[in-house]
């Protein structure tokens, strides 16, 4: 654990591209129905360097591999095709040196990625570069080194580079996700905190599930998480620190605390009191332990988010008599209701581009993940299901993850809890996979920049 | 022959599609009976904590409000309660599943207050009486039609000792 929260990456660029007019750019506002065709090429390593990364971390073509990853990454964003390497003409390491583009050009590949990997002072060292394939230019060309066991996130770091060089947007590969693993029959749930990488490898479980934990959430560094247990059956919001897991209960209430989120900043934790029937908004500051009351009302006051800025908080209340969502002050001041579409609303969360408010709507019977602006305008429902709810965001803003459950059939039976995610164009719906079932997923901060 | 077999298989479908019928309405009239508005009135998943001393009562859909049917149940659990001194009791407050994780947590505690209040007018003392809630977490009846839902949603007297 602590290796990986602590990685040394030295980033040195080693040519830098010129802005160019003509090259290639993906356009990640819309929709994609032509997904640009790239060519991954295998990152290639000499015979000796292929031998010592095999005996160091017993991955038989550590290059083949780590180009897989970014294959598939690209593929799950949905904005570009990766080519099949049966097709290459080219070896990858003359195809790294100097590409030969009619080559490429021939399969149809508009944009090559190469590479090359091996083994510097017991670290990975790797180098790769992305061409035009019609321009017949460079257009990026980087190197790197890191802690070898790191290897994967090699290839989230690559296609975090490529996406941004191409699409002008930072990317959200190398980032991990944290939900709840869910095991056993719906009446009795067994419930562990797991993390995992963003493609769905590397899965760890955080607790052992001797007691119910619900709806953990990333700080601003990716180091803690806060949660909701039910140990010693008081479900109380708690602190856990990633790399020592060391927990702790955040703050003495005499009552039921959930829905916790940091504040932007990490240095505030928001969560609900309940108590006597009522809940309400409260924050606790993480140095100095001073617990303040934000909302004060009467209704129930629920799923708080800030704004990136720290600025505002949207959240849930029934004060209209029906969930709705509420933007105020992150002092509590200035509440207003922002959601005005028929049926209920919930699980306001805030882009991390500040523009968009995410949520779960129930109406007729059927649940959506929408979003909407900040000021309630430009509703927008992006997927419609039995059941779903929980969206969170890529680092991006360009990404939603959620978790859908299955209805029963008549014997009760066929359960299950699933984790997906959608483009903010309303395309690009996907099962994300994870090793057990699974709910109330949060997505990381990008690991390394 | 053939006329007579034609009227026997005639009659014969006659005859079933009345048994079937019957069937399907009796079924229907069962579930109709176990629910009043959304609210289970049936006593499937109910546990007695005495002889005549239901331990859970039902709320309709985003409701924490007590039916006359609850409170009677309440009324009930308190004289009992106070007949037993000894006895401490948690309420557990519960959620279907047609609602968000967090804002259930919520209302299952909302409910379980509902009824902790009512046991505290019947002169229950509130020392007695803890709650807790479990949102959507855990449903007794894991069906994903109304029936099932209306019995998840409740509050549940737990003896504490």
């Amino acid at each position: 654990m602590k290796n990986i929260i602590k990685i040394l990456f030295v980033i040195y660029i080693f040519s830098f591209p010129l802005k160019s007019f003509a090259l290639i750019e993906v356009d990640i506002t819309r929709g994609n129905l032509n997904p640009l065709p790239v060519a991954v090429s295998a990152l290639s390593s000499s015979e000796k360097d292929k031998k010592s990364l095999e005996s160091k971390l017993d991955v038989k073509d550590l290059g083949l591999e780590i180009s897989k990853i970014v294959e598939n990454n690209l593929k799950q964003s949905g904005l570009f095709n990766p080519l099949n390497k049966d097709a290459f003409l080219q070896k990858p390491d003359i195809a790294h040196l100097k590409p030969r583009f009619e080559d490429w050009a021939l399969i149809k590949a508009q944009a090559l990625i190469t590479g090359k990997v091996n083994l510097q002072d017991d670290k990975l060292r790797v180098e790769f570069r992305l061409w035009d394939v019609l321009a017949g230019k460079e257009m990026l060309a980087l190197a790197f080194t890191t802690v070898p066991k790191n290897w994967r996130r090699v290839g989230h770091i690559i296609t975090d580079k490529v996406y941004e060089r191409l699409t002008g947007e930072k990317g959200y590969f190398d980032t991990r996700i944290i939900y709840v693993s869910e095991k056993g029959p719906k009446t009795q749930r067994i419930k562990k905190l797991a993390i995992m990488d963003q493609d769905g490898f590397n899965t760890k479980y955080l607790t052992l599930g001797n007691e119910l934990v619900l709806t953990p959430r990333f700080n601003p560094t990716n180091q803690m998480v806060t949660y909701l247990s039910y140990f010693k059956n008081l479900p109380r919001v708690y602190l856990l620190d990633i790399e020592t897991g060391i927990q702790e209960v955040v703050g003495d209430f005499p009552g039921m605390t959930f829905a916790p989120r940091f504040s932007p900043d990490g240095k505030k934790i928001i969560m609900s009191f309940a108590m006597d029937g009522n809940s309400d908004i409260y924050t606790m500051d993480l140095e100095n332990r001073i617990v303040e009351r934000i909302t004060n009302h009467p209704s129930i006051d629920t799923s708080p988010s800030y704004s990136p800025d720290g600025k505002y908080i949207a959240f849930n209340s029934d004060r209209s008599g029906y969930q709705q969502i509420y933007v105020m002050k992150s002092d509590g001041s200035k509440v207003k209701r922002i959601s005005f579409g028929k049926g209920l609303y919930g699980t306001p969360v805030w882009s991390p581009r500040g523009d968009l408010i995410a949520f779960t709507k129930l109406h007729k019977g059927k649940f959506y993940i929408g979003v909407m602006r900040t000021d309630g305008k430009g509703e927008r429902l992006l997927t419609e299901n039995y059941y779903q709810e929980a969206p969170s965001w890529s680092p991006n803003g360009r990404v939603l993850i959620f978790y859908r459950e299955t209805k029963t059939n008549s014997e009760g039976e066929g359960f299950s809890a699933k984790l997906w995610s959608i483009d903010l164009t309303g395309y690009n719906e996907r099962l994300v996979e994870t090793e057990t079932d699974a709910s109330d997923p949060s997505w990381s901060s990008l690991l390394s920049n | 022959m053939n006329l007579s077999k034609n009227y026997k298989n005639i009659f014969l479908a006659i005859f079933l599609s009345f048994v079937l019928s019957a069937c399907a309405t009796q079924t229907a009239k069962k579930v109709d009976s176990q629910m009043q508005g959304d609210v289970y009135t049936g006593t499937d998943t109910v546990e007695y904590l005495a002889d005549g001393v239901p331990d859970r009562v039902f709320f309709a859909t985003n409701e924490s409000v007590l039916t006359t049917a609850s409170r009677e149940t309440l009324r009930k659990q308190a004289s009992w309660l106070r007949k037993n001194p000894e006895v401490t009791v948690v309420l557990e407050g519960h959620a279907d599943e047609r609602g968000t994780r967090e804002y259930n947590l919520a209302l299952g505690e909302r409910r379980a207050n509902a009824a902790k209040d009512y046991l505290m007018t019947y002169g229950i003392a509130s020392s007695r009486i803890s709650v807790i809630s479990y949102g959507k977490e855990r449903p007794v009846d894991s069906g994903s039609n109304p029936l099932a839902w209306s019995k998840n949603r409740r509050s549940v007297t737990v003896k504490a000792n």
